[in-house]
């Protein structure tokens, strides 16, 4: 893992300093809330609705043991106990005083941790497939260069106020975990005659207009990569709309302009800023990449596994669930669900954290991710030791065996907290999870996502089932989509019709749940597939024909 | 009446061509540029130039530190000058992208006095980009 230098150290304490005295300056009357408000954001400071929301980066969603726990102290000491996981491997304190903020900076630094550029027209915190360095499909890890691009981005003196916020991603494995395709500019890591280089993706988002990203050049080296990315970003400052906020990210850039006229604008700006790198960046490149070599697995016996897999059925589900494929013959990579059945996806209480960064300490190479969908990985364990490992977990109430399945629901804050809300979403999710927790196993891989307004924080549009809560005269309407796919053949939901209110939504989720069931092939199709298979019309007729409406209720 | 703020803090205006719209440049006077312009325009006439200013209309409209850079990248090595609502947050990333200075009205100087500035004097430190160009890009 990657550990602050002297200069990152001394760059952040630099950086708090700075912000302590944009405080006092706020707080004195010396700067306008006008003036304050990018600084905080750059900060990752937000006014919500209640009160001020701290977002706190986690790069490319990796931490050790000893930043969870700070995590946890945080949230005990200047919050209310717990943190909010969010989709793009941020954690988001929700309570804090802004006097209090300066403080919860420099405890964070003390871990080598920080909240810049977590929001703000900014570039964000960049992020990248949660099983890097694990994962079996992987051409390389996506960390050193997510790491590089965290240090380019940081402070970045032309990219603090651009038009709007501006994220990347990065995937190092053909089979994108990491959502490339809906980012501002996705970073796919290639191999070429043996040579490893970077496809760029340019001009991806969800939000109001959602767009899937598309290739601005097809295989970028590593010391081209620092001054192409430059020169997207910087093209994009100049052209990117200022006049309409809904028009500024760069997906709507490329879509007015077309890609062709960006990528030839990219090019002439790239050829300047070619020379103004000396070619270090690539020793420290080389650096960053050593930090993050892999540990050393060793040859351990599975037979711990096994017994437990045969004996212990709540194990077995578990292990079915919860595991994914790890590069290393007798070790796996476990994923803890923040998803428990009625609870807020993505919040961890204090001692949870505390119980994750225990197990990764003592099993697993004093690692965890955060995955975009809002949970807890550790992505280097022995497969013997995974039947302790689940009997601490459902001592925490982190043994929930869900991943993948439908009550692993992304859902972003909503109405709850989030005052660009035009709906509540964490109800929702609680009441589809609740409802389907005993038929989950049945219906088998599915993913629903849910977002509480236009902007699309919870990836409906990518769900195979997205719910987007609007307002309609006052009162919450909840749209559907269907068919979305978050994958590397990204796809966007369609809409199956009008809305249905908060009372009626999780009953229409249900009809669609149970129409799969019926005209499923076999147990083997998913939803997904049985959707691509069947089109919209089974599904239509389910949520909109009376008959099946009132059969339903 | 405007100040001029550099490393040293603030000081009086000792620019005295006045300044004019690119369409009406003329020798020895400055250049006044829109965060709307495009740099572009500025090529093959950048050596003639004594000072250009770029006014940002709101602290907010970012344009203006991609201008400078993309000036000082086509070879502008006169005098460039951020003027309009610059606050002094900005300082340090004004002279990263490649400004020599900025000029503040009376108004913005009063609730962000000198002190306030100088703190960013220290632009050169912790800086990333140097960092990773290995060099000063300019």
């Amino acid at each position: 893992m990657y550990n602050y230098n002297d200069f990152d150290a001394k760059f952040v304490a630099e950086r708090n300093r700075q912000f302590r005295r944009q405080v006092e300056r706020r707080i004195s009357g010396n700067l306008s809330e006008e003036e304050f408000k990018p600084l905080r954001l750059m900060n990752g400071l937000y006014l919500q609705l209640h009160a001020y929301m701290l977002r706190v980066a986690i790069p490319y969603g990796t931490l050790n043991s000893r930043q969870m726990r700070q995590l946890a102290n945080i949230a005990e000491r200047w919050d209310k106990g717990y943190g909010h996981f969010t989709t793009r491997q941020n954690i988001q304190f929700n309570w804090p005083k802004l006097r209090d903020v300066p403080d919860m900076l420099d405890a964070l630094a003390e871990v080598d941790m920080h909240a810049i550029q977590t929001s703000g027209n900014t570039i964000r915190n960049v992020t990248a497939d949660h099983f890097a360095g694990a994962a079996a499909d992987e051409i390389a890890d996506p960390r050193p260069v997510a790491e590089l691009l965290r240090q380019w981005s940081t402070d970045h003196p032309e990219f603090q106020f651009l038009p709007r916020k501006f994220k990347i991603a990065v995937s190092g494995s053909p089979n994108d975990r990491a959502v490339i395709r809906a980012h501002d500019i996705g970073i796919g890591i290639v191999k070429r005659d043996g040579r490893i280089g970077y496809c760029i993706i340019a001009g991806g988002g969800l939000g109001r207009t959602p767009m899937i990203g598309k290739v601005i050049s097809e295989f970028v080296t590593q010391e081209n990569l620092l001054p192409y990315v430059e020169a997207v970003v910087s093209v994009w400052n100049l052209l990117g709309r200022r006049d309409n906020k809904y028009k500024s990210r760069i997906k709507i850039t490329v879509h007015e302009h077309g890609i062709e006229k960006i990528r030839s604008l990219v090019e002439e700006r790239f050829e300047l800023l070619r020379r103004t790198y000396s070619g270090i960046d690539i020793k420290l490149f080389e650096e960053i990449t050593a930090a993050f070599s892999p540990p050393e697995f060793q040859k351990v016996s599975a037979g711990e596994f096994e017994l437990a897999y045969k004996s212990d059925p709540v194990f077995e589900s578990w292990a079915d669930t919860n595991l994914a494929k790890h590069r290393a013959e007798g070790y796996a990579i476990a994923q803890i669900s923040l998803k428990a059945h009625g609870q807020t996806p993505g919040d961890a209480t204090s001692d949870q954290m505390r119980a994750m960064a225990d197990m990764a300490e003592e099993y697993g190479n004093d690692e965890l991710r955060i995955s975009h969908e809002q949970n807890v990985v550790l992505p280097h364990v022995r497969k013997s030791d995974l039947p302790a490992i689940h009997s601490i977990l459902k001592k925490h109430g982190l043994a929930t065996a869900n991943i993948g399945l439908a009550s692993d629901i992304i859902a972003c804050p909503g109405m709850d907290y989030c005052a660009l809300a035009t709906a509540r979403s964490i109800p929702v999710a609680q009441d589809i999870s609740n409802l389907l927790k005993n038929l989950e196993d049945e219906i088998g891989e599915l993913k629903i996502k849910i977002s509480g307004c236009i902007n699309a924080c919870g990836h409906h549009h990518l769900g195979h089932i997205g719910i987007l809560g609007l307002d309609r005269a006052g009162v919450e309407n909840y749209q559907i989509t269907l068919g979305g796919d978050a994958t590397q053949n990204t796809a966007l939901g369609r809409r199956t019709g009008p809305g249905f209110s908060h009372d009626k939504i999780v009953p229409a989720v249900e009809r669609l749940i149970l129409t799969y069931l019926e005209l499923r092939e076999n147990s083997g199709e998913t939803f997904i597939e049985a959707y691509r298979r069947l089109g919209m019309e089974p599904f239509k007729s389910a949520l909109y024909d009376r008959v099946h409406a009132h059969a339903a209720e | 009446m405007n100040l001029i703020v550099n490393d040293n803090g603030f000081s009086k205006d000792d620019w005295n061509g006045g300044f004019s719209a690119l369409n009406d440049a003329r020798p020895d006077v400055g250049i006044d540029l829109a965060t709307s312009s495009d740099p572009g325009e500025l090529q093959g006439r950048l050596d003639d130039i004594s000072i250009i200013r770029v006014i940002f209309p709101n602290f907010s409209d970012g344009r203006g530190f991609t201008i400078a850079r993309c000036l000082r990248l086509m070879g502008y090595n006169g005098r460039l000058r951020a003027a309009g609502h610059v606050i002094a947050d900005q300082y340090a990333m004004a002279r990263r992208a490649g400004f020599d200075e900025i000029e503040i009205a009376g108004a913005i100087a009063e609730r962000q006095p000198e002190a306030d500035w100088r703190f960013r004097a220290n632009w050169r430190e912790h800086d990333y980009q140097s960092r990773l160009r290995g060099r000063i890009p300019f």
